[in-house]
């Protein structure tokens, strides 16, 4: 113990820079304020001018409802139709989300497997990609010929979809793990699992919620594509559907509400990967550091 | 000296692991390792000294256990290890970058080799803490590797190795991407912890100064096909310090040990 003592008046030259660093992360939030004010107010202002210019064209040029519907006319459809709107965007997005789970766990099961043996992957890959690049439209309707239910259909149509980006970039992660860490676990005799465990998972993390980020926007795209390939009506139709359906009846404000929901689920699910990619990495990951210069 | 009870490079300590005319060519083709023959005593220092392409990371690899000789064999004279009943000897090694895992704290980092074993982070904490201690940063186990300087997570990584008390710390040029001014700290550093802890250093660099200064012992090696030509003895007593950096002695083995390199330099005529 005697050794501290030895170490710690030389080593005061590596600690101011440390030290220096720490105070600018301190710094940091009170100088960025006023930036942080301008980003939230900028996009607002500038969406109210932009619906203002809208509301204002078509009130002037007295453009019929059914070719182009005012901001405040379809707001008005959104809570008029809300009874067949909500329902139906309740069903999207249980399709989106569930497929977004198991695109999730098929991907990272996937991609497991194809990390721990180069003959799993020679295997198993060519097939991943075929269900990539065939049209998902393309293959709907032999999806639906075999499905035993619509939802189900629809739910595979979205998981074809998502699955390929996490698992590609999952494999990835998995891959790029450091080759001199992984002789560090071989010398201290780690398990197979130990090495995934500790090492090549959280080394393919930012890999994975890269992927995840991209899966949950082609969850929606997939399903909305898949209900437009499948036609389902009734009651478990959902918004893509209901969409069709106020275009076929010339409900040009209700097809402008449906679509406002689409599009907001859409960034709410960006927002939500985001986050969670974030609080994942904000300790420690090169991405969600900020640099002052 | 009270903390140098054990016999630095004496020839009556008894031999710690031995290579006997260790071969290795790789696949493509290559002679990495040709006929080396080594024998490295306990509380030894030594440095595998030699240009790129000589070998000395090969051979601390082989030590290592990473990667089986082509041919010749490997020895650790049991008695050196059995005692703790394992199948083989516990060996630290420190790499040339600082290889920490960027998601876990300087003391998860530190923790590694005792997790993989099964222990948990609370009966590890005080093993953990020592070693953190022992190379000045004890104050800094919940900090992220990217919140340290370059020579702190050297530190952190000399932690790492030390921390399962090894018999041998076996070191792959682990200062060569470090500034100067950092270097000789940190050179100093393991020096210290060295005499006081009396384990074997085995310690790959290319650098001349390097080595003189904390070795009690210099294998000199050329390359293609990489092979030892020399075995100095740096008989100058420890502690060493700075003066030592300045004295005639450290002069005279400087020259010595650097025409033995040139002179492996020389044998290879298209360098």
């Amino acid at each position: 113990m005697t050794l501290i003592q030895a170490q710690d008046p030389a080593s005061t030259p590596e600690d101011p820079e440390t030290v220096a660093a720490n105070e600018d992360v301190l710094a940091t939030p009170s100088s960025r304020r006023p930036e942080r004010w301008l980003r939230f107010v900028i996009p607002v202002v500038m969406l109210l001018l932009l619906l203002g210019v809208w509301q204002v064209y078509v009130t002037m040029a007295n453009v019929p409802q059914y070719i182009l519907p005012s901001p405040l006319r379809i707001a008005q459809a959104l809570g008029t139709d809300w009874g067949i709107l909500g329902s139906a965007l309740l069903v999207t997005l249980k399709i989106t989300l569930s497929a977004l789970i198991l695109a999730l766990i098929g991907g990272v099961v996937l991609a497991v497997l194809m990390a721990q043996s180069r003959w799993i992957e020679l295997a198993l890959y060519p097939y991943a990609v075929i269900l990539q690049v065939t049209p998902v439209v393309a293959i709907a309707p032999l999806i639906l010929i075999y499905a035993p239910s619509t939802q189900v259909a629809l739910l595979f149509c979205a998981w074809i979809v998502a699955f390929f980006p996490v698992l590609s970039n999952t494999t990835q992660g998995l891959k790029s793990t450091d080759h001199n860490l992984l002789n560090l676990f071989e010398m201290y005799r780690a398990s197979r699992w130990q090495t995934l465990r500790y090492l090549q998972m959280p080394n393919a993390l930012p890999y994975f919620l890269a992927g995840l980020r991209i899966a949950g926007g082609l969850a929606l795209i997939a399903a909305v594509v898949a209900e437009f390939a499948a036609g389902s009506a009734g009651a478990g139709s959902g918004l893509a559907f209901r969409l069709l359906e106020a275009q076929f009846r010339l409900n040009i404000p209700r097809l402008f509400a449906a679509l406002f929901l689409l599009s907001m689920t859409g960034v709410v699910i960006f927002l939500g990967t985001s986050l969670i990619s974030h609080l994942l990495l904000r300790k420690w990951h090169e991405s969600s550091i900020r640099r002052e210069n | 000296m009270a903390g140098n009870a054990h016999s630095h490079g004496g020839q009556t300590a008894r031999s710690l692991v031995a290579l006997r005319s260790v071969s290795k060519t790789f696949s493509n083709g290559t002679v990495a390792l040709k006929n080396m023959s080594l024998d490295i005593r306990e509380g030894e220092f030594v440095s595998l000294l030699g240009p790129s392409g000589c070998g000395k990371s090969t051979a601390l690899r082989i030590i290592a256990g990473l990667g089986e000789p082509t041919s010749g064999a490997i020895d650790w004279p049991k008695a050196n290890y059995d005692a703790a009943g394992r199948a083989e000897p516990e060996v630290g090694f420190v790499f040339q970058e600082p290889t920490l895992m960027p998601w876990a704290t300087v003391f998860d980092n530190v923790w590694l080799p005792f997790r993989l074993r099964g222990m948990s982070r609370s009966a590890a904490r005080e093993r953990v803490m020592d070693a953190l201690a022992m190379v000045g940063l004890e104050k800094f186990g919940n900090a992220y590797p990217r919140e340290l300087s370059g020579g702190m997570k050297m530190r952190v990584s000399i932690a790492r190795a030390l921390v399962t008390r090894p018999k041998i710390l076996l070191m792959d040029e682990p200062f060569a991407a470090l500034d100067e001014i950092t270097r000789f700290k940190l050179n100093n550093d393991l020096l210290r912890l060295w005499e006081n802890f009396g384990w074997t250093v085995v310690f790959v660099t290319h650098s001349v100064i390097e080595s003189v200064y904390m070795s009690s012992r210099i294998v000199v090696m050329a390359a293609r096909p990489g092979r030892v030509i020399d075995d100095i003895a740096i008989d100058a007593p420890f502690p060493r310090s700075d003066e030592f950096r300045t004295s005639p002695l450290y002069n005279d083995y400087s020259r010595t040990v650097s025409q033995a390199l040139h002179s492996a330099m020389g044998a290879n005529d298209h360098l």
